[in-house]
Formats: structure tokens, sequence, C-alpha cells
């Protein structure tokens, strides 16, 4: 649910990590925050677990200049992935304007990731959101661990899993190396923009 | 879904925040929304607080507190308020939508502070429910 502060000409967009636990959702904040640390103004808020698991949300305000003659903050959010978190979950998905849903490539957590993405969708029709029409993108986390030896599943074994429906734009993506993070967070934030002008109009 | 308030609205909320609050002593005061969006916000001239983190992290907590009271079977909690050593935070919730929440020092009693703010939130109110807000 932005926020357009006719007064300030301002416009608050809240776009959220979603996917299942370990998959990479902070990593992705860290990333993002590692590279643009000279554009962002404030500390990366992370509320965690002893066990370094995010337990509620990481949070991270972005900056992205003028658009249209609007100041764009952006606000990007995790979730907690552990099943266990539901109910931090759905309390953080409250007014979102778009998400990114970061799956897992490897091959054990092919379940985790179809669990996920339906617990998704639940938690968005509790607010009346449907998961077709919010602005979404996948990406596909993970892809590093192949040079390790690890198994993990290809991009078309992937699409097949989550996106067969859905068709919305996706990428493979290493978090912990880079590879399209920024990618995957330039595109949900102009589908997003897209979404509200439209809105708007 | 976006929302907007127009330009009189939130010229009327500042002018509450300012002279309801501010003008009493707080050091900060912020109304946000339960998504987290910072709609109008004062403070001394002092306070330094990196708001949009605040407004985030209070958006959640009071989801959070709200859903515990759920769970014990109470509507919600009527007084939401942390005390710190020099700095205090009161919470109030405006409509069902958003919320009211002050940053404000020892010099001002709670007793005192809840008075006013009951009063701001009341004002507010009139002025978030009317039929401008989109």
């Amino acid at each position: 649910m932005a926020f357009i502060n006719m007064k300030k000409k301002e416009v608050q967009v809240k776009i959220v990590y979603y996917g299942p636990g370990r998959g990479g959702k902070t990593s992705n904040l860290e990333y993002i925050y590692k590279k643009f640390r000279e554009r962002i103004q404030s500390e990366m808020i992370t509320v965690k677990t002893h066990g370094d698991r995010t337990l509620f949300f990481d949070f991270l305000p972005f900056d992205i200049g003028k658009i249209s003659g609007y100041d764009v903050k952006i606000q990007l959010y995790t979730v907690p992935g552990q099943v266990k978190y539901n109910a931090t979950r759905r309390l953080v998905l409250r007014g979102v304007d778009g998400i990114v849903f970061v799956a897992d490539s490897m091959v054990v957590r092919k379940d985790k990731n179809v669990l996920s993405i339906k617990n998704l969708e639940e938690n968005l029709s509790d607010y009346k959101k449907s998961i077709s029409k919010i602005p979404l993108v996948l990406q596909y986390n993970k892809i590093d661990l192949a040079e390790q030896g690890i198994p993990v599943l290809s991009f078309e074994e992937m699409e097949k899993d989550l996106n067969s429906v859905l068709k919305a734009p996706s990428f493979s993506a290493s978090a912990i190396t880079g590879v399209n993070v920024v990618q995957t967070m330039k595109k949900i934030i102009a589908m997003t923009i897209a979404s509200i002008k439209q809105e708007l109009k | 879904m976006s929302y907007t308030l127009s330009e009189e609205q939130l010229s009327e909320i500042e002018e509450i925040l300012q002279h309801d609050l501010i003008d009493l002593g707080v050091h900060c005061v912020f109304l946000i929304d339960m998504a987290g969006n910072i709609i109008a916000n004062h403070d001394n001239g002092e306070s330094n607080h990196d708001i949009y983190s605040l407004a985030a992290l209070a958006a959640g907590n009071f989801g959070a507190v709200t859903a515990m009271a759920k769970i014990i079977g109470e509507g919600e909690f009527s007084l939401l308020f942390h005390k710190g050593e020099k700095e205090n935070i009161h919470f109030s919730k405006v409509l069902s939508d958003y919320l009211l929440i002050i940053i404000f020092g020892n010099d001002i009693s709670l007793g005192f502070l809840r008075l006013k703010v009951a009063d701001a939130v009341e004002k507010t109110k009139r002025i978030l429910g009317s039929p401008d807000a989109e």
C-alpha cells in the first residue's frame, strides 16, 4: 500500500523478499546494502534470533531519486523463512506493493520452494491480494553451488515448479556473489512503480 | 493499492503534531500507517533519529503486540509504552490503519502525555476519517 505524499512530493513503496528459510533473502539485502552503501543513509535493520536466523524481518530503506517529480523511497523488507514464523511473515506482508520470491535452487529444497510460494499465496489472500496480480519477480538463488558439486535444479526445472502458471519475470542468481541481485531488485522496482502509476491513472 | 491524503489534510495533521505535542516538549512525533509508511512527522529540531527504520519496526512491533493480545483474548492493549533511561516511546492507534508514535524525555509525565495524546488522536481521526482520504 504505497503512500503518496502530495505535500512532500514523495512516494513510499514497500517491497518484500519472500521465500523458504535459508534461501538467501537476507543475503540479497546484505549485498544491496554493501553495493549501494554510499547511497543508503541509514543502517540495515535486522531482527535476528541468537542463531543468526531472521526472527521478524530485515529492513533496508533505499532512495532511488525522482520519478515524475516525486522522490521515491523504496523500503526493502525480508520475512522470516522458517515455517514456524508464519504469523510474523503475515505481519510483514501488510501493505506490500511488490514481492521478490527468493527460491533455493538446491535439489534438496525443491519441495520447500513449492510450499513457500503456496504459503505466500495464502498470506496474500488474507489481505485480499492475489499472487497473480501483485508485482512479482522470482529469483532462483544459489546457482554458485553447482560449481562446488552440490546438485542444483536447472532454470527450466525451477520455472516448471514455481512459474508455470504465474509467468512472472525470473532470474537465476547468487546472492552471495551478487549475480543478478541488482537486476532482480531493479526489475521489481520497475514493475511496482509501473503498477502504482497505472493505479493512479 | 496506493493511497494518498490531500495537502490540506497533511497540513492539518502536521499542525496538530506541532501544536499539541512538539510544543508540549516531546522530542519527536510521527504518524505512520500499519505498512510502516510515514504519513507525517515533526521533531524539536534536536532529535536526529532514523524515523524510516523506527516506523518499520514500530509497525511490526504493534502488529506483534496486537497478535499477542488476540491470543490471550484481548482485542488490543490500550497502553503501549517503552520506558528508557532518557527517552521513552509511546504508541497510540488512530482508526484501524494508523499509529501515532511519540518519543519524549523524562521531563513529561506519562499521565499528562496520555491526556494530550488522546486529544491529538481524536483530532487526527477526524481528519483521516474525512471524505478527502482516498
